[in-house]
């Protein structure tokens, strides 16, 4: 190698460096940078067919918005919602749905935040008051968060709610040990993280009377989530979009 | 210099209290907002942006037109536009003021605003508008002020002006750009996730903002001794009729990739915004505003209708009206309909929501009142 050529690439390499991590800053892929080994990588996994055996059944529903505080509006509008129920159809939209039955479209899904790897919130947040966490939950700081809700705009779920309101003359059983949220600020699931922190499964699967909710650490290669998705076919919300979602919804078994 | 303000005659003191006095509403409406929270409005889980975000993407748009004169004059010594350009960067005063007012209206805890300085987030797309407006606000207001300080004087401009007003052309380009990356870097919306919006947006806005400086010369030609000039005007009409063809043009091209591609999550927000089935509010008006759209056109384009100022203020306001749809609700909530999952909401604004964005916008033709005011005021009696 010549002098003048070892010089050129000595000189882009230590200037193509930290332009390299500044680039990857500004589009969020340092976001979705792995964790080291040994840590947890939360994930929840949905058995649709065990769900929707037990048609009408809120348990999971019920249990999270009771402890965590969540709510009641009668107008859709001002709606706060972290677990909920849309048809089939609506949860996977670019399927094709012109053989199946009217049951079959309108089937219940459950749907709560995909906790995504790659989450276009994060990304998009002005403040940082939504973050994603070493063990891949996506947070919400309400004490941060000014209301501009361009995380709603940008998540691809509509997993995430706003405080048109004051919500606390809403909420039915209030409970002491759970924060209340005040009015404009955006919410969502937390994948039960102050559970987690005391070694507890989230309400939702722990309320789960269908066996249908499982929930684990996808880099542990003995997990029951890591288990049932080695086995059975699964599929993610959107996943062409890239965001990594870590709801898996598994169909049926081989 | 500012003294000027306060000298007018009565309907110039007419229009100020009248003003004024839509800012007191607009206030008493924003505190009950402050109070009870943004649900007083007509935005909801769904449709979660409305009516002020519409209106400060159309104002960045009228911010960022200034370059329009401001370019012509001072890059190529175009001299026609000497004694408006003032007009053009006093006009972006009050658009970002506006624009700045409806980001700060819309936020669900406006006591933390702050945050965004305090925990700076450059991955946010928002957090780059926050700094292009503010600093394109500042160089403005130096610029502008400065420029007129030194006519009054009968001197030349200081010379560290020119690499101040150099760096505004770019800025100006860059405000609308940025503003058009909050939107079009969303794979949530497909309505907005397309790479010819930025462009698209500095066309319109390149129509639409010079068509309202036009408007405003017209009525400092009514009410005082400044006139622009018959030849800045067609000049600016004639720029704002290649605008509104390139506009036209974008927007077409977008319309062949949407229908042709056929994705079904990309057509169903254009079929939402002008077919059947849509919510009349939107529909109605998404047509209203392409039948203004090609009126305009075909008056600017037309020599004649262009050339004679009866005809070309009505094209003109064809053009305000016709961005101000298409750039504003036409073009938020549609992004929001129909819902990640399937759901058509609909969105109408609430008569609090209206009144506090007649606040904002009062706020931004006081501004432009009493600016260029000063400014017919200065140039007044430099002419005695």
């Amino acid at each position: 190698m010549k002098r003048r050529d070892f010089l050129k690439i000595a000189c882009f390499s230590v200037a193509g460096l930290p332009a390299r991590s500044a680039f990857d800053q500004l589009i969020g892929k340092a976001l979705a940078k792995q964790p080291g080994v040994g840590k947890p990588k939360w994930a929840m996994v949905i058995d649709i067919k065990a769900c929707v055996a037990k048609p009408g059944c809120q348990h999971c529903i019920d249990a999270c918005h009771n402890i965590h505080n969540v709510p009641t509006f009668n107008n859709p509008k001002d709606e706060i919602k972290w677990i909920w129920t849309n048809p089939y159809k609506e949860v996977f939209p670019e399927q094709t749905y012109q053989f199946s039955s009217v049951e079959v479209q309108k089937q219940p899904i459950l749907v709560l935040c995909n906790h995504c790897e790659n989450p276009p919130c994060v990304k998009v947040c002005p403040t940082k008051a939504t973050f994603k966490r070493d063990d891949g939950l996506v947070m919400m700081d309400y004490h941060r968060c000014i209301g501009c809700r361009y995380c709603m705009a940008a998540c691809p779920y509509g997993a995430r709610s706003f405080n048109w309101k004051d919500p606390r003359p809403f909420i039915k059983g209030f409970r002491q040990d759970f924060p209340t949220r005040t009015k404009g600020v955006v919410e969502k699931c937390s994948f039960c993280e102050e559970r987690l922190a005391k070694g507890l499964k989230p309400a939702c699967v722990e309320a789960c009377t269908a066996g249908a909710l499982t929930f684990g650490d996808l880099n542990e290669p003995d997990s029951q989530v890591r288990k049932l998705l080695a086995l059975r076919p699964s599929v993610r919300r959107k996943a062409h979009l890239g965001t990594e979602p870590k709801v898996f919804y598994i169909y049926e078994a081989l | 210099m500012i003294e000027k303000v306060l000298k007018g005659g009565l309907i110039y003191r007419a229009w100020m209290a009248l003003l004024l006095v839509m800012i007191l509403i607009g206030l008493i409406f924003y505190v009950r907002q402050w109070n009870l929270g943004l649900g007083i409005t007509g935005m909801g889980r769904d449709v979660s942006w409305g009516l002020y975000i519409a209106n400060f993407t159309f104002l960045v748009g009228v911010a960022a037109s200034a370059v329009i004169v401001v370019l012509p004059y001072y890059l190529h010594d175009f001299k026609v536009f000497g004694r408006i350009t003032i007009f053009g960067e006093f006009l972006a005063i009050a658009a970002v003021t506006m624009s700045t007012l409806f980001i700060f209206v819309d936020l669900g805890q406006p006591a933390r605003v702050f945050n965004i300085v305090l925990y700076p987030s450059p991955q946010s797309v928002l957090f780059w508008d926050m700094i292009v407006l503010n600093l394109y606000l500042i160089l403005n207001l130096i610029i502008g002020w400065r420029t007129l300080e030194a006519e009054r004087q009968e001197e030349a401009p200081p010379t560290w002006l020119k690499p101040l007003i150099f760096l505004s052309i770019p800025l100006a380009i860059s405000i609308h750009t940025v503003t058009a990356f909050i939107y079009s870097g969303l794979g949530a919306r497909p309505f907005w996730l397309t790479a010819l919006l930025a462009p698209r947006f500095l066309a319109s806005a390149f129509a639409s903002g010079p068509a309202l400086l036009i408007i405003l010369c017209l009525i400092m030609r009514r009410f005082t001794k400044f006139d622009a000039g018959q030849e800045a005007i067609q000049k600016i009409a004639l720029i704002i009729t290649y605008a509104l063809s390139i506009h036209l043009f974008f927007f077409l091209v977008e319309l062949f990739t949407v229908f042709y591609g056929g994705i079904p999550e990309h057509v169903h927000h254009f079929q939402y915004l002008f077919g059947p089935g849509g919510q009349p509010l939107l529909t109605v008006s998404a047509r209203i505003s392409l039948i203004l759209t090609c009126i305009a056109f075909f008056l600017l384009v037309n020599p004649r209708t262009r050339k004679a100022e009866g005809t070309l203020i009505y094209a003109l306001l064809a053009v305000i009206i016709a961005v101000w749809i298409e750039k504003g609700l036409g073009f938020v909530v549609p992004g929001f309909i129909p819902s990640p999952l399937g759901e058509i909401s609909s969105y109408s604004p609430t008569i609090s929501e209206i009144l506090i964005t007649k606040g904002v916008w009062a706020v931004g033709l006081l501004i432009i009142t009493a600016l260029f005011k000063i400014a017919a005021s200065v140039k007044e009696d430099l002419s005695q």
